[in-house]
């Protein structure tokens, strides 16, 4: 058996991600199935991230299988000094696969070095989400009916928010092309900008965010403007409202277009927009079932 | 006696061993560092600062009565990517050759990332060379990539 581990969306080919969607729609056709009888999900998170953790734990007990484990490092021996491998040592000789969230970058990586069971990496501090990545592919396919050749505006911090880094990285299979709206504080950064060039992904860049950018757009990714970023507060509310997604934008906009964002929101998306056909985050974050679901049962060769 | 004389004299002098040259001057502690010399017991040498034709000014080592692996010798390319090592038998140089930085260095530079796993735990650093001209290295587990005028040794 290959590697089962999935501790970054660049370890999946095209091939993997398209089957890994494919097995999240048997899911969310039917997303109880007693695949996962007899066998223990060890869910370690190191830091609390209860989102994540009950989407990744419903997963398990959908599938017929049991969790052990900690939602908060207070209350593990973490808190006593103890190292990352013995942690996962221990854990690995009770649980059939490990389920993690790390505050530390690259944790994720090393346990599954150390680990003799697989690791999935359910976020290692501002380093990589790949499930968040997948649901979010599997949201994109499953409103346009396909991954390619979409036209795929990010809004927002594009500078800090690792979803969509890793969204760009993994939608480079699919011939896309990607607007960027974002504030000088927040663009794309130059290392993902050359990425592009290098693959020959159309982009465009841009400080506007309007109706004229939305109107070319398939897939809108709107992402949290957090205040922690800025340096100067009267930047802050000036650029949270102008990257505010209302209603009344939506109004020339392809039939086509979703409205997706990785919640929690704040501002970003007015409460108007809820009741549009266009918002979709909230089956966005259901999703996040199916596709963990499918992300377990691969890493477990099941 | 020029310096040039002396260091030629001195080379001849080694009966068997390694000579390590074209060190760049600042690097040469960094390679004495990445080799463990200080903890060697052999006879070593260490010459900084002698003129050089190529370099202008070079650091030259020598260690008598070792063989090291290619592999150890060739992490020192991280920070003496010109270096040439030879290898000295019966006061005859018996092989010649430049190092060759690894496509992977694995326990030789730290991540300047202070929230990377490999700061805050006891384990060996991997990064991946991901350019051509080797300047970059890109770290395994944060995937923060390094410069090379950011190296730190580990
Ligand atoms: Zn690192």
């Amino acid at each position: 058996m290959q590697n089962r581990n999935l501790v970054s969306i660049s370890d999946l080919t095209k091939d993997e991600i398209l089957a890994l969607l494919k097995r999240a729609k048997e899911f969310e056709k039917n997303p109880n199935q007693h695949i996962l009888d007899g066998k223990v999900v060890g869910s370690l998170f190191f830091e609390p991230s209860t989102r994540t953790r009950l989407s990744f734990e419903t997963a398990v007990n959908r599938l017929g299988g049991r969790v052990i484990g900690f939602s908060d490092a207070r209350t593990s021996s973490q808190s006593k000094g103890e190292t990352l491998k013995d942690t996962i040592m221990m854990v690995a000789n009770y649980a059939d696969l490990i389920v993690m969230r790390h505050p530390l970058e690259g944790a994720a990586r090393y346990a599954s070095e150390i680990s003799k069971v697989p690791v999935v990496n359910a976020g290692d501090g501002s380093n990589q989400h790949p499930s968040q990545t997948m649901l979010d592919l599997y949201t994109i396919y499953q409103t346009q009916g396909t991954l390619e050749n979409l036209t795929i505006t990010m809004v927002g911090d594009l500078k800090y928010g690792r979803t969509v880094h890793s969204l760009l990285e993994a939608m480079h299979f699919f011939n896309p092309k990607f607007i960027f709206v974002a504030c000088d504080e927040l663009k794309m950064p130059e290392q993902y900008k050359e990425y592009c060039k290098e693959l020959g992904i159309e982009y465009e860049e841009t400080r506007e965010f309007n109706e004229e950018i939305i109107n070319k757009t398939d897939i809108l990714y709107m992402t949290r403007v957090q205040r922690e970023r800025f340096s100067d507060l009267m930047e802050y509310e000036r650029v949270k409202n102008i990257y505010t997604l209302t209603a009344s934008m939506l109004k020339g906009c392809k039939p086509n277009l979703r409205v997706l964002h990785p919640l929690p929101r704040v501002t970003e998306i007015a409460q108007d927009v809820d009741n549009t056909p266009q918002a979709y985050y909230f089956e966005q974050a259901l999703n996040g079932l199916y596709t963990r679901e499918a992300i377990i049962c691969r890493a477990l060769g099941l | 006696m020029t310096i040039e004389t002396k260091k030629e004299l001195a080379v001849a002098a080694l009966q068997n061993g390694i000579v390590i040259d074209h060190i760049p001057c600042n690097s040469l502690f960094k390679v004495v560092n990445i080799l463990g010399i200080q903890n060697m017991e052999n006879g070593v040498f260490i010459g900084n600062n002698l003129s050089s034709r190529s370099m202008g000014r070079k650091g030259l080592i020598k260690i008598a009565d070792i063989n090291l692996p290619k592999e150890t010798l060739n992490r020192i390319a991280v920070v003496a990517p010109n270096a040439v090592i030879n290898i000295i038998k019966d006061y005859a140089v018996v092989d010649k050759h430049k190092v060759e930085l690894p496509e992977d260095l694995v326990d030789i530079i730290k991540c300047n990332n202070p929230k990377c796993i490999s700061n805050n735990e006891p384990m060996a650093t991997h990064f991946h060379v991901i350019d051509e001209e080797a300047n970059h290295f890109k770290c395994r587990y944060c995937e923060r990539i390094v410069a090379r005028e950011e190296v730190v040794l580990k």
